[in-house]
């Protein structure tokens, strides 16, 4: 057989059907560590449109900064009510929405910690392959020595950070195309 | 802390562009700014482990824990798992979703005038076991229409999400059947340039794993991105 990647392709319209058992939204438990944030958003298409049959997968550390895996050696403890996986279906109106605790920052290149972040795949009828991108905190002091916002240009970097709201709840939506097109990473 | 190893890229013309105009939804949905090229980080080559615990006592036969048959011609998938270095990836979860053998979804936003049938749902999970293999019984799925242009029917297919062991290794595709006579004009299976690896979404019949007067087996093996090694790994 090949060793090359099999080659992607898309979730189509009916994923609920293989996909729901594991649909979480409640991504810590309740006796996890740390500070409870909830976020919503959006996501839309290039004609500004809400896309109803997109999939929303968040994968991110404890609030200690340590990710429960087994490449994750760092001293940060693990939190045993707390995985870091959350699968989230968008609605009618293209929502999603999502509670979890504020991550801790993480290692990164070059030995930095990275600022607290959420890695996040875009899945949905009409792309081919998942979309990666990441949810930052808006305002956090952290974000200024991250190395991979560094990558971004300026420009660009709002369309990563979910900005509050007030009482624990951030807004980040997901623009697939437009003046306001989130940034999507390779990696 | 060294910088972690990375995954490899594709190789050339082996995964889809995000915009794919043949397959109209893509015109809007994919990005059209470059992807911005990141280093792995300990983010990135983490990711979320399902145990067999979380999978349901008839995952692996579609075709039970209902009140009678499904409908349609039953038959077993088997595969491996491995990575782009060979590597068998072991107690890998693999979600299934499927047609019935008429070609319709159990799905309310499937408006196919194909019928339902009661006793197949189209859901399936496995797990892979020490050397990367999985194995599942279901029913051979329908072609069925879509809208994407005039007359155009998607070739009998299974949906496969795959996990691996890292966010990075994120897959979503799907197996299509030897000579399915409507591959040539799927959009979404000819989304993908390198011919050789648009092939590989095609099982293969296998008679080492069918049961006679049973079922037909199809093989189908999976490769997840591997990553770099340095010279002194192998
Ligand atoms: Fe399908």
């Amino acid at each position: 057989m090949s060793f090359q990647a099999t080659t992607s392709q898309t979730v189509g319209p009916y994923f609920r059907i293989g996909l729901s058992p594991l649909y979480r939204n409640e991504v810590a438990g309740l006796q996890a560590a740390g500070t409870r944030i909830r976020i919503s958003g959006r996501v839309f298409d290039g004609n500004g449109a809400a896309v109803p049959d997109a999939l929303i997968e968040v994968w991110q550390a404890n609030a200690a900064g340590r990710y429960r895996h087994p490449e994750d050696q760092g001293a940060a403890p693990l939190d045993a009510d707390f995985v870091g996986f959350g699968r989230i279906p968008t609605g009618a109106d293209g929502g999603f929405q999502f509670s979890t605790i504020k991550p801790g920052r993480v290692a990164g290149p070059g030995g930095c910690l990275q600022a607290p972040h959420i890695v996040v795949s875009v899945l949905m009828r009409g792309i081919l392959k998942r979309a990666l991108t990441r949810i930052y905190f808006g305002g956090e002091p952290a974000n200024a020595e991250d190395a991979v916002l560094a990558l971004v240009p300026a420009s660009r970097r709002d369309t990563l950070m979910a900005q509050s709201d007030g009482e624990g709840h951030y807004r980040w939506d997901i623009h697939m195309q437009g003046e306001h097109e989130t940034v999507f990473f390779a990696v | 802390m060294s910088d972690l190893k990375g995954y490899r890229k594709p190789w050339w013309h082996t995964q889809p562009e995000y915009v794919h105009p043949a397959y109209g939804s893509t015109v809007k949905r994919g990005p059209l700014q470059p992807l911005i090229e990141i280093p792995a980080t300990l983010s990135e080559v983490t990711g979320p482990v399902f145990s067999a615990t979380t999978i349901g006592k008839h995952a692996a036969d579609l075709t039970a824990g209902h009140a009678g048959e499904s409908i349609g011609e039953r038959i077993i998938v088997t595969g491996r798992v491995l990575d782009e270095n060979g590597k068998a990836l072991s107690n890998t979860l693999l979600e299934i979703w499927q047609c019935n053998a008429a070609g319709r979804y159990l799905h309310e936003g499937d408006l196919h005038d194909a019928p339902l049938d009661p006793n197949f749902t189209g859901l399936g999970q496995v797990v892979t076991d020490a050397e990367g293999r999985y194995r599942f019984t279901t029913i051979r799925p329908g072609e069925y229409p879509w809208r994407n242009h005039y007359n155009a029917w998607r070739p009998a297919h299974i949906h496969f999400s795959l996990f691996g062991e890292a966010f990075a290794q994120r897959l979503v595709t799907q197996m299509y059947f030897p000579g399915d006579p409507l591959l040539p004009f799927d959009p979404i299976f000819n989304c993908i340039a390198d011919e050789k690896a648009r092939n590989r979404l095609v099982s293969s019949l296998d008679w080492e794993n069918s049961k006679s007067e049973f079922a037909l087996a199809y093989r189908f093996d999976i490769v997840l991105r591997g990553r770099h090694q340095t010279p002194w790994e192998k």
